[in-house]
């Protein structure tokens, strides 16, 4: 018992040491830009030709079917995620997506439900943790499935099972050619896009962190947040300007 | 998630492509907004040498239709953040080419990406005084989740003016404050501007064949 306590304090004084440097939303931040390089490399190398090849042989509308496809599976653990935070209207909507997607919409092929104006909402289990006053903690660059945090790392087996609801198909093979598909076409959708954020930044890691995280707090919060834009022209450094628009 | 990032991005195309249009058509700022995404989408949607990535071409369409309704020293400041204070007149001036040739350079590759997104305007909500507004849209593509993106603007004595872009709610200006700041800490407001320049240099040899 004391060897492990011992073992877990210095541990703990390691780790301390090695982040004395790294912001406090990035303690890993080392460990996270390697992953992140990494995960760029993979991508080159694997997803991103298998993803082209797959644009080359599939007309778009399959790949729209497709992506509606597992859209609607996800709907129901949006509405199950809108009910655990307290929002039963958006719930009911959900399954009423889902209701009308796989009948009308012939097994969800067709988003007939946004045509019929029921909105598709974002929701997932970090963000119901985030509801609940989880806090985000730390950055976490995670392998192959890019940035998260440490409560969606936690959220991740629970969205992965519940979320991807096909992963409770018990046929391995089919199980597994459905995530294969779904991250493909996911992948696909975004072909010609890298490019921009690779330009539009100094630091691409350090932008895409940023980003992610600001994103996460606001997704938790369905956000509205009031808007204020600094003027660094006056000479009261810290005067805010609040926009004409009300939170 | 890196999936959500990108998907931003190629709803960037539409992104800086906004702004007060001609004054005596449309004077509202969700108005100007709405005009000016219409007509510069339409013209990308029916272009196939945008499509297919002539630089040259888009980059005379953006200059055309869309910088006119920036305001980029104001965007530029708000990148900076506070460092801007200490910076002078002439450092503000290279900080805001640069950035503004970056910003965009990199949108305008952006907006050939663009296709058949649809884009939905939300009803304006603001008083008539107001001298800031946000003009939040959402963008549907068929298969993925909507992704909000809201346009602010300034009231000027030329017309409104863009000064920001929140993409899924992230201001994508005040989203390099951090990274800039990091350059401004290691090598100071001149080593940030040398980067800036040496980024547009790079980018601009790349894509100088097309």
């Amino acid at each position: 018992m004391k060897h492990l306590a011992l073992t877990a304090a210095a541990a703990v004084a390691m780790l301390t040491a090695a982040c004395a440097n790294a912001p406090p939303e990035d303690p890993f931040e080392s460990y996270n830009r390697s992953m992140f390089s990494i995960n760029e490399k993979l991508d080159a190398a694997i997803t991103k030709p298998v993803a082209k090849a797959y644009v080359a042989v599939t007309p778009e509308p399959v790949r729209t079917w497709v992506g509606n496809f597992f859209g609607n599976l996800n709907d129901p653990w949006i509405g199950v995620n809108n009910l655990l935070q307290g929002k039963p209207a958006d719930a009911l909507s959900d399954m009423m997506r889902f209701l009308v997607n796989s009948t009308m919409g012939i097994g969800g092929l067709l988003d007939i439900a946004t045509e019929a104006q029921i909105p598709k909402h974002d929701e997932d289990f970090g963000q119901t943790l985030g509801v609940w006053g989880v806090r985000s903690g730390p950055y976490v660059m995670l392998p192959l499935l890019g940035p998260s945090t440490l409560r969606d790392s936690l959220a991740l087996p629970v969205n992965a099972t519940l979320n991807n609801s096909w992963h409770l198909v018990s046929d391995p093979v089919l199980r597994n050619s459905l995530t294969a598909l779904q991250a493909i076409n996911g992948r696909a959708r975004l072909l010609g896009l890298e490019r921009t954020l690779d330009e539009a930044t100094l630091d691409k890691y350090r932008y895409s962190r940023d980003f992610y995280l600001q994103q996460r707090q606001f997704k938790v919060h369905d956000g509205n947040p009031p808007l204020e834009y600094e003027n660094f022209d006056l000479d009261d450094g810290n005067q805010t300007e609040p926009t004409g628009e009300s939170p | 998630m890196t999936k959500n990032l990108f998907a931003c991005c190629l709803m960037l195309a539409s992104v800086l492509f906004t702004g007060p249009a001609i004054a005596e058509d449309v004077t509202a700022p969700d108005a100007l907004v709405r005009h000016v995404t219409d007509e510069v989408t339409a013209i990308v949607r029916n272009d196939k040498a945008i499509q297919s990535g002539d630089a040259s071409k888009v980059l005379a369409l953006v200059d055309e239709k869309v910088l006119p309704h920036f305001d980029f020293r104001r965007m530029t400041m708000l990148a900076v953040g506070k460092d801007w204070r200490s910076a002078t007149p002439e450092q503000q001036t290279r900080l805001t080419t640069a950035f503004r040739t970056l910003l965009v350079r990199t949108y305008s590759n952006a907006l050939t990406q663009y296709r058949d997104q649809i884009i939905d305007y939300k009803p304006l909500r603001a008083s008539p005084g107001d001298q800031q507004v946000k003009v939040s849209t959402e963008v549907r593509q068929a298969g993925a989740q909507p992704i909000n993106i809201d346009y602010v603007l300034e009231q000027s004595p030329d017309g409104w003016k863009v000064f920001d872009v929140l993409v899924a709610g992230v201001s994508l200006v005040t989203n390099y404050r951090g990274n800039f700041g990091d350059q401004i800490r290691v090598k100071g407001i001149d080593g940030l501007i040398a980067s800036l320049e040496d980024k547009n240099k790079s980018l601009e040899a790349e894509q100088g064949g097309k």
